[in-house]
This record gives structure tokens, C-alpha cells and sequence, in this order.
């Protein structure tokens, strides 16, 4: 059940103090967003208000207060891949999936993201698939990297 | 093991690790730094563990797993020891015969060494590498001689005897002078001295007081911190406790942005090590100071690499700036003196103590001493880290490190400082390069970026880039910064369109006036920099947009048209089959003709268009020629030989 994968995860930071962002991310890696029903626990549990816990979800971009899909692809607009073409990848991306940034495909197959540097500037312009990272990437080689997942 | 009690036990181990080490000194040292990751270093390494068992040779090579060299560029890079041959640029395949030709008989494989693209001679040694030979890698240097996981590694080049000299030579005071000697200026943007930093929180009243690593990096194009964090944490902690026992802290943080995962294992790993050595944690070393460190993950906020924003994220809450009249150095996480400096400043503090004052001042320049390390990026050749003393000029890094700009192109503009930063022309690439210098050129050090653009930059399109970017990142509690981006951005945004108006450059001077001077905190307050130095070095690419309409460097959508010269196209189809847009007239033979109307300027077919041909062209500030008539779509071949 996810109510016991939540309170598990709460369990690690009973009685600490400033744990709220470390804890949200981990119940973000764990279901890879924020459902309502972990707010509430957490609320409930270590006593922290709702509202300033839905605050913290919604401020920082690393949590996601929707649900993603099967893959998360981010691509990479720091200036270094800005400046190679980054916001082509990104434009290609989204008219191939038919989704803007911070979007699920109704199939529930990608979600995709923007993300402001992943340090690999040298290789730019650079996206991650479910963590792992393609560089050097264009209209060509995009097609082929996307094609690899289902 | 038992913890070390003592600066001697400490010194013995050492020497153990040291005579342990294998006299042949065979080893191999592959980077498997998120970079060469990126470049399929994990299959090469796998190679490597397989070769080694194939030909008998398990336990008498010894495989390092290092962090980032900075020519990433050229990876997935390897080393190999005791001989130093470094080849880049190695897949799996050429693996067997790397251990077969170099490793047993040091035999040299031509093709994996660096080739000078000036010269086309081949280098054997980083010496030889025009990359390399003109840094000065104090603090890089040591990321390709160990394996970050392994504390061993760190002790053998040296690594906790600055702590130990701390610990049982110096008083606390000794280490305050000696940073304050050393001139040391905080990396991680501002340059403020960080003795001065120390210092305040050291006098403040209240308890606990705290030491903080800032590695939030959010910086786009900076990756520096990533590199030393990844490649080399036990130094940044080691610094850190130096730090501790000289400001009276006994409680840390490393605060680390959740983007760099393997920067945090690495770090988590440090710590548990160190701890078990007793180099953290009770008593240190015997010597009765106690300092313990917590890792704390960004979740994705640029704001939040501030200081007094970091320090709020710290305490759990939504990462915002808060007013500075009380410093975060008196006043910082949960109201007690914090003392908060970037992973790279850290870094310098084991030098400092080992080396002394007087060495690392009589590097660098009159105001900035020490090295930096840059992050290379954007249009330029050798793209990566580069470590160098201050003082050395922009054209240097960008010329004799970089290489210059690929493809031929000219060189327009250096980014430097980030999206708070500001673009440094031509004219000024001799200007040496400290805090001073560039924050009198209308840009600044920031944590290091620097991002080379050439002609095919637009320049508006660039400072509408930043500002968006800062729009985004703006926490929205003070209205100049929420406000002020946010016109600016629309401003921007609709210049880029082509829908410009002739008061729309005075008006984003004057919306960059008010955020500098009454933003809470620098974020607003620098973040009018890329438009005015944009603004300052390059109008007359404003003032094409606003009044000819045209982009001079035919980048920004709503000003370019693509188009097809008759003369050259060749009628491949290749265009044809891959426009997104289907917005090609084609067919074999005939001379393609892009609809202009169903045309979404994604630039596939100019891409994809044979570089022999080059037959699409981009055009701005001028009509697209009308398509030629029906009869003469023939491709120019066939009409000439018909004529024939």
C-alpha cells in the first residue's frame, strides 16, 4: 500500500528538524510526484500546516504535483545548450510527443520537463531519459534516441 | 578500522597505503564523471574489467574510477600509469588492444592520442595538449589521480594533513590569518573576501554556529562544483572542517542541487568514510574538536543559491531571499551565525594551510588571488573546465586553451557570470580576467561560466533568453524583480517577434535601472546585466530588430524566412521527406519550393540539406523571392543537359 510506503518514508524523519524539502524529494523518488495523500500524512504526522507543505511542493520544480509518466524526459536549457540549438531539441520534442513542457501524453508513456543546467555543457545540446543522459544531440539523432523507448 | 587518535597515527597510515602500492605502479584511470558518462564510459569500463580477466592480469592493474579531467569535449578519457599516455575519445573496442599494446608493452596507439588541430601533431603527454598547457590545475589536478569513493586514495596524494597541521600546529587564530593573508575571495559569485565572511561569524554571539558548502550550481553552463564534488569531495571536506575549527563551529551542512546525483553519493560516501577514520565527527584526530556534517538536497530553485535563500531552503521552508541588513554570517540558519562559501573556495583551504599564505597570494592579480576554474562552453573548440591563475586574458582562455571557435565562424561574444552576467565583445578579449576587471566591463566572475558565442548568436534573442530564464527563477517577494523581469520579458519578447517599437530600448533601460537599485536581493539587482551589456556592446542588433525588422544573425523565428535557391537545389528529397511541417513542394527532379505559409522556421531542412548543396538558405529583413514558375523546376543539371 502506498499509505505504509509513505509513512515508512516519514518514519526516517520523525523528531528533525528542517527535514520538509529532503522528505518531499524522497516521496518524489519513490512515486515520482507528490500525491495529495502524502501531504496530508505528512501534515498530520509531524505536524507541519497543509498549506505550508503544499507551498514547498509547488515552489520548487524538482517536485511535481502532477503524476508523470512511464519516462521522464528533460531537456537541457541551460545557456550552453541554449546557445547550440537547445530550444530546437526542445521544439522537436514537443511536436513529436504533441506536448508542451511540463506535460503528460495521454498515454501515459513520456512526461517532459525542462531543466535549467545538467552540467554536461561540453556535450550540449544534451536531454535525460529516466536518468540517463544523450549529448550532442539533433533532429537526427533525437528521432533515434526517442524510438528506444516504449 | 580504528579510528585514527592522532596526527602520527594518521601520518602512519599514510605510509602504509603508500607501500602498499604496487612499484610497478600499472594502473589504468578511466573518468566516469556524469560527462563521460553521457559518452558511454560505462561500456568502455566494462571492457576494460573483462579484458583484464581475459589476460590473466586481475589484481596486478589497478582500474581507477576518477572524476572529471575537463576536456570533456574529447571523452571518455583514460590514463595510463606508470607512463601517464592519455587517449581520448576511446570506445570499448579499441579496450583489448589498449592492455595488450600499451599497458604490456608500452606500446603508443597513434590514433587515441590528442591530435593538434592546429598542427596535426600528435600529443603524447597533457603536457603536449594545448588544453592543458596553459592551466594551472591546483585544484583539478588531483581528480585524476584518485578514485573519489575510496578515502585511501586521498590520503596517499596528501589528502587530511592540512587538517591534521590545523588541528595540532595552528590555533584558530593562526588559521584566521592565514586565510586572511591569503586573500582568498569566495568563488562562488560576489568575491567577497572570505575572511572577512569568517571572521563575523566567528565574533557573533550565539550558539550553535555553522559552516555551509554551497553546491547549488544552478548557474546554467557552470559546472565546476560538479566536477570537484563528483571527482574530489574528501578536499571540499577537508576544507570545511578547517574552517570549523577556526570560525568554533561544530555542525555543517553540504548543500548539494538534486540535479547532480552522483555528486551526492560521492559526498555521502566521503563523509561515512571520514567518520570512520575519525577524521569527523567526536574528538577529530584525538585533538578534542568535534564537527559533524549533514547533507541537505536542493529541490530545483536557481533563487536558492543565494545565501540567505539557501540558508531558508536549510530550515525546510520555501527557498527565498530575505533582506540583508542583519548578514546570514550573524544571522543565518535558524537565526545563528552561518558562515556559508562555494564548494571551490572550500577546495582552496587545504592548499592555503599546506602551502601557506604567501604561495597562494603570489598567484593571480593585485585584487584576486589563486586560480579559478571556468566552465568552457558554447561555441569554441575545446569545451570543458579550465582551472587558471587570475589575471589571464579572455583571449588566452578562449584562443590557446579553447582553440577558437569551430566551423570558421567569427567570434561575437563571452558570456561570463551566468543569466546575471553580462556578454563581453571583441574589444575587450584582452581585458585579464578578475572579480574587478569584468565587473567594470558590466559583467562579473559569477561562479565561473563562460559561454562562447559566434556570429550565429543573436544578441537580443540572447539577453530575451536570460530574462526569461530570470522570470522564471524570480521568487516573486519583492515587486522590482517579480515586476520589472516581467516587462522586460515582454518587452523582449516582442522586439525578437519583429514587433518592436522605436521606444521600446529606452523603456528596458530604464525598467533595468529600477531593478538594479531596489531588488531585494542579487538576483534582482544583477539582473538587468545581460540587457545592458547586450544593450551597451551590441544596439545597432536592437535596433535592426526594432526598425529594419531584420535579425542580423538570422536566428529569431519571427524575422527569418528559409528558402530554397533554385541554383543549387539538386532536388534530393531529403528535406522534402523529413519537414515536420510537410510544408515542402517537391518531387523527383524538380526543384523543391518550401510553403511559406505552412513553414514553422524549425530549420530541419536547413539542417538536413547536404552540405555540398547548402541550397537552404535563411534569409531576414528582405521578401522571399517568389517560386520560380512551374516550367523551370527542372533541376538546373537537367535543363543544361536538355540544352545540350
Amino acid at each position: 500500500m502506498s499509505g505504509d510506503l509513505i509513512d515508512q518514508i516519514i518514519d526516517k524523519y520523525v523528531n528533525e528538524k528542517g527535514i520538509l524539502i529532503q522528505l518531499l524529494l524522497d516521496i518524489q523518488h519513490e512515486f515520482h510526484w507528490i500525491p495529495k495523500e502524502a501531504i496530508k500524512r505528512i501534515s498530520e504526522r509531524l505536524k507541519i500546516p497543509y498549506s505550508q507543505i503544499f507551498r514547498v511542493a509547488s515552489f520548487y520544480t524538482a517536485l511535481s504535483l502532477k503524476p508523470i509518466g512511464r519516462h521522464l524526459i528533460r531537456v537541457c536549457v541551460g545557456t550552453a545548450c541554449y546557445v547550440r540549438g537547445g530550444t530546437r531539441i526542445l521544439d522537436s520534442v514537443e511536436k513529436k510527443l504533441g506536448i508542451k513542457s511540463g506535460e503528460t501524453t495521454s498515454d501515459g508513456k513520456f512526461s517532459l520537463a525542462t531543466v535549467n543546467c545538467l552540467g554536461c555543457c561540453a556535450l550540449g545540446p544534451v536531454i535525460e531519459i529516466d536518468g540517463q543522459y544523450f549529448g550532442k544531440l539533433n533532429s537526427a539523432n533525437l528521432e533515434k534516441t526517442l524510438s528506444n523507448y516504449n | 578500522m580504528e579510528p585514527l587518535n592522532s596526527s602520527s597515527d594518521l601520518e602512519k597510515l599514510r605510509k602504509k597505503i603508500l607501500d602498499k602500492k604496487d612499484s610497478k605502479g600499472l594502473a589504468i584511470s578511466v573518468c566516469v564523471s556524469t560527462g563521460c558518462k553521457a559518452l558511454g564510459v560505462q561500456k568502455v569500463l566494462e571492457a576494460f574489467n573483462v579484458e583484464i580477466k581475459k589476460q590473466y592480469l586481475e589484481g596486478k592493474v589497478d582500474i581507477k574510477e576518477t572524476g572529471c579531467l575537463g576536456f570533456c569535449e574529447k571523452g571518455p578519457r583514460i590514463v595510463i600509469y606508470p607512463e601517464e599516455i592519455y587517449y581520448f575519445q576511446v570506445d570499448a573496442k579499441d579496450v583489448p588492444e589498449i592492455i595488450s599494446k600499451t599497458l604490456i608493452n608500452n606500446e603508443i596507439i597513434e590514433r587515441l592520442l590528442y591530435t593538434d588541430s592546429i598542427t596535426g601533431k600528435k600529443a603524447r603527454y597533457l603536457s603536449e595538449v594545448p588544453f592543458y598547457k596553459f592551466q594551472n590545475r591546483l585544484l583539478l589536478e588531483s581528480n585524476s589521480k584518485i578514485d573519489p569513493k575510496k578515502i585511501e586514495n586521498y590520503l596517499a596524494i596528501g589528502g587530511y594533513a592540512a587538517l591534521a597541521k590545523a588541528l595540532f600546529q595552528m590555533t584558530p587564530e593562526d588559521v584566521m590569518k592565514e586565510v586572511k593573508e591569503s586573500h582568498l575571495r569566495g568563488r562562488g559569485g560576489g568575491g567577497f573576501p572570505t575572511y572577512i565572511k569568517w571572521e563575523s561569524t566567528r565574533k557573533a554571539p550565539g550558539e550553535p554556529k555553522y559552516v555551509i558548502v554551497n553546491c547549488d550550481e544552478g548557474d546554467p553552463g557552470a559546472f565546476m562544483n560538479r566536477a570537484l564534488m563528483e571527482g574530489n569531495p574528501h578536499s571540499i571536506l577537508e576544507g570545511l572542517i578547517i574552517g570549523a575549527y577556526a570560525i568554533g563551529s561544530h555542525e555543517g551542512f553540504v548543500y548539494v542541487r538534486q540535479e547532480y546525483p552522483l555528486a551526492i553519493e560521492n559526498m555521502e560516501i566521503a563523509l561515512k568514510q571520514a567518520e570512520e577514520m575519525g577524521l569527523l565527527g567526536e574528538d577529530i584526530l584525538g585533538s578534542g574538536f568535534d564537527f559533524r556534517v549533514k547533507i541537505h538536497k536542493g529541490a530545483g530553485a536557481f533563487v536558492s543559491g543565494e545565501s540567505s535563500a539557501l540558508m531558508t531552503a536549510i530550515e525546510g521552508k520555501v527557498g527565498e531571499p530575505r533582506p540583508k541588513y542583519v548578514h546570514t554570517s550573524e544571522k543565518g540558519v535558524w537565526d545563528k551565525p552561518s558562515t556559508l562559501n562555494n564548494v571551490e573556495t572550500w577546495a582552496n583551504i587545504p592548499l592555503i594551510i599546506n602551502n601557506g599564505a604567501e604561495w597562494f597570494a603570489s598567484i593571480g592579480t593585485a585584487g584576486s588571488k589563486g586560480t579559478k576554474i571556468f566552465a568552457l562552453a558554447g561555441k569554441v573548440n575545446n569545451t570543458g573546465l579550465v582551472e587558471v591563475p587570475f589575471g589571464i586574458s579572455l583571449r588566452d582562455i578562449i584562443y590557446k586553451i579553447g582553440e577558437g571557435i569551430p566551423d570558421g565562424k567569427k567570434f561575437k561574444g563571452v558570456q561570463t557570470g551566468g543569466p546575471s552576467g553580462g556578454v563581453i565583445p571583441e574589444q575587450h578579449l584582452d581585458s585579464p580576467v578578475d572579480f574587478d576587471e569584468l565587473t567594470k566591463l558590466g559583467s562579473m566572475m559569477g561562479s565561473g561560466g563562460m559561454i562562447v558565442m559566434d556570429e550565429d548568436t543573436c544578441m537580443v534573442e540572447l539577453a530575451r533568453y536570460f530574462v526569461n530564464f530570470l522570470c522564471d527563477e524570480s521568487c516573486g517577494k519583492c515587486t522590482p524583480c517579480r515586476e520589472g523581469l516581467k516587462q522586460a520579458n515582454i518587452i523582449l519578447n516582442r522586439i525578437v517577434s519583429g514587433k518592436g517599437t522605436e521606444d521600446d530600448i529606452d523603456k528596458l533601460g530604464k525598467i533595468a535601472e529600477v531593478t538594479s537599485v531596489a531588488s531585494l536581493c542579487a538576483l534582482g539587482r544583477t539582473s538587468a546585466n545581460p540587457v545592458l551589456t547586450t544593450l551597451r556592446y551590441f544596439r545597432d542588433e536592437y535596433e535592426a530588430h526594432i526598425n529594419e525588422k531584420r535579425c542580423p544573425a538570422l536566428v529569431c523565428k519571427g524575422l527569418i524566412s528559409y528558402y530554397i535557391d533554385p541554383e543549387k537545389c539538386q532536388a534530393c528529397m531529403i528535406c522534402f521527406r523529413n519537414c515536420p511541417a510537410n510544408a515542402i513542394i517537391g518531387e523527383k527532379m524538380k526543384i523543391h519550393v518550401i510553403d511559406q505559409s505552412k513553414c514553422t522556421k524549425c530549420g530541419t531542412c536547413y539542417d538536413m540539406c547536404p552540405p555540398k548543396f547548402r541550397a537552404v538558405q535563411k534569409i531576414s529583413g528582405e521578401k522571399v523571392p517568389p517560386p520560380i514558375p512551374e516550367e523551370e523546376r527542372l533541376v538546373k543539371r537537367l535543363r543544361e543537359k536538355k540544352r545540350d
